[in-house]
């Protein structure tokens, strides 16, 4: 087909869309829609009754972008830093600006660090963390798993999910099962080369 | 209180908190009667935002009532039904002086490049979000609304993100009566932002997805051709054909930083976490689009660097917009298309579960199991 300067033709005109789809075209104006212009000065339309919001009181440190020439008026209260993952984060707030690579980086780093933290701290709390439960699992049953990804293309990405999910689990498995290994291969070394001081001596045996 | 609560990476569970406290004097507590699980709590709930902290609650879409109110509010009262929306904003900066809501200076520490938004990390401000019993909403006599008494809960919750966000898309794609409109996602976003199109007179919209389920919703509820990527070799290729080889005039990006599609960028994206996100569909809306055309992004991508196709988009003279949608600027309008029956948000809710069952929620969403597509959440003590 010739390139043409025209526009393609529709399948439908605007009287038959508008006959078919309800509202069709009712905010047709550009200018009339609500952000049809990006920026709208209007200060009084917000509800502020302030020029400049009250401070909110800071009860503990509270991190910040060294973007931000302040700390904000307002701010959240929500799981204040704490830990060794609390001492990366702190350090990617004040150390990087959010133009840095580091900056993003290390609070990646410290949220993978307190997930660690919070597992450990799990097994001696009260509520150990229960994965069967906390993963929803229970969803492929109720929501027919198989039957819903049948001929799915993010199958492939789906199985991807369970080494993210299980993979931690099961290396935190294996680190530990070696760890006690060689610790019970280490006392049973040192138990069988210690001489038992109740047996008698026999010959050729020196002290 | 009982809230979600994150417990690292594809994992929550439902706790014991304390109820939120008062700490600004325009702070109000609100009692959560319906929440909603969105599509971009999934990349919270996948680990892939900066500074998620355990025992951190999701949860930006969410309706309920006043429980108190602190000493300067003036616009809301106990027992007010009010619906939130996602952004928190303080009213009175630069930026919320100038309409742009979703940026506000005032109200998150912990970045600049981002507004404020519930229950969505440390990165957006380290607020607790609307999937518990109670939360904080501070500014309130700035952000929530009274519900009218004629508009249902599930109907407002679907406008404190989702709703909005779609149609705030379709406006920055800048559509003129007859514009070929192509939307990436058939997820709640796009399905919003494909009826919208409609609203402001595009003469054809493609919806493309690859879950067949949703592509059925978005012919019945946004009337759109649809597109299953699944289905053909090349989708850009196929775009191309099906707008006379021009490309289509306006490309909406309703998917974002997990995007399927393409192996290598998905693995290095949502699993590796190697890339802000996957910038499969962005690309396909960069190929996709026709020359001097626009593309308008709604997918949430992270701060991180992501691989995209920008050489292309230079060369072929887009314009590309996005932002966080300044929700209570596109209310007044929206609730005229509700009340008018241009839109019934309510019609793409799928699933409802209990707060208690949260954690099988998330799992059934993220795994876009049993016809998901719009899931909320129910909370006991309301």
């Amino acid at each position: 087909m010739p390139y043409t300067k025209d526009k393609p033709s529709l399948p439908e005109t605007s009287e038959q869309l508008r006959a078919r789809i309800p509202g069709w075209g009712a905010d047709l104006d550009p200018a009339d829609r609500p952000s049809g212009s990006r920026e709208r000065f209007d200060p009084g339309a917000t509800g502020a009754h302030w020029d400049v919001p009250q401070q909110q009181p800071q009860r503990l440190p509270r991190e910040r972008s060294i973007e931000h020439g302040r700390l904000t008026p307002v701010f959240g209260t929500a799981q204040p830093l704490h830990g060794p993952s609390g001492a990366v984060r702190r350090y990617a707030y004040r150390r990087f600006s959010e133009g840095r690579l580091a900056h993003w980086l290390l609070l990646v780093l410290g949220d993978r660090m307190e997930t660690a933290e919070a597992r450990m701290r799990s097994y001696v709390s009260r509520r150990p963390d229960n994965p069967l439960a906390e993963t929803g699992l229970i969803g492929e049953f109720r929501s027919h798993g198989l039957r819903s990804r049948a001929g799915r293309v993010d199958r492939r990405h789906q199985l991807l999910d369970l080494v993210v999910v299980a993979g931690p689990t099961l290396l935190r498995i294996g680190i530990v099962t070696l760890l006690v290994r060689r610790v019970v291969r280490a006392v049973v070394k040192v138990a069988r080369s210690t001489p038992d001081p109740s047996r008698p001596l026999s010959r050729g045996d020196s002290r | 209180m009982q809230a979600m609560v994150y417990r690292g990476p594809y994992r929550i569970r439902v706790e014991e908190k304390d109820v939120p406290a008062i700490e600004h004097p325009n702070d109000a507590i609100v009692r959560v009667r319906l929440a909603a699980i969105c599509g971009s709590d999934l990349h919270l709930y996948h680990g892939m935002m900066p500074d998620t902290r355990i025992g951190h609650t999701f949860g930006h879409e969410f309706v309920g009532v006043v429980h108190e109110v602190g000493s300067s509010v003036q616009n809301l009262r106990v027992g007010d039904r009010v619906m939130v929306p996602f952004n928190i904003f303080c009213g009175s900066c630069f930026f919320c002086a100038r309409g742009l809501y979703a940026n506000c200076h005032n109200v998150n520490p912990n970045a600049t490049a981002v507004g404020a938004i519930y229950g969505y990390s440390h990165t957006t401000g380290g607020y607790d979000g609307g999937q518990a019993e109670y939360v904080r909403v501070p500014f309130a006599d700035v952000g929530p609304s009274v519900i009218p008494d004629w508009l249902g809960d599930e109907d407002a919750v679907l406008l404190t993100d989702a709703g909005p966000t779609g149609y705030f898309g379709a406006q920055l794609g800048g559509i003129v009566e007859g514009d070929v409109v192509v939307v990436f996602g058939a997820g709640p976003v796009g399905l919003f932002a494909a009826r919208s199109a409609w609203l402001m007179g595009a003469g054809r919209v493609i919806v493309v997805d690859h879950l067949q389920y949703r592509l059925d919703l978005a012919r019945s509820f946004a009337f759109a051709e649809t597109l299953n990527f699944v289905e053909v070799d090349d989708v850009v290729l196929e775009l191309k054909r099906l707008t006379d080889w021009l490309g289509a005039d306006v490309a909406i990006d309703a998917v974002g930083a997990e995007a399927d599609g393409n192996l290598l960028q998905h693995i290095t994206a949502a699993k590796l976490k190697l890339q802000g996100g996957s910038p499969i569909a962005l690309n396909w809306a960069i190929d996709g689009v026709r020359k001097g055309g626009t593309v308008s992004v709604l997918g949430a991508y992270g701060p991180t660097p992501s691989l995209v196709k920008f050489g292309d988009a230079l060369n072929k003279g887009l314009t590309i917009r996005g932002n966080q949608c300044p929700v209570k600027r596109q209310w007044p309008r929206l609730l005229d298309h509700v009340k008018n029956g241009y839109l019934r948000p309510s019609d793409i809710v799928t699933h409802r579960f209990p707060l208690e069952h949260i954690a099988e929620a998330y799992h059934t969403f993220s795994a876009k199991l049993d016809g998901i597509v719009k899931p909320l959440v129910t909370v006991s003590g309301a």
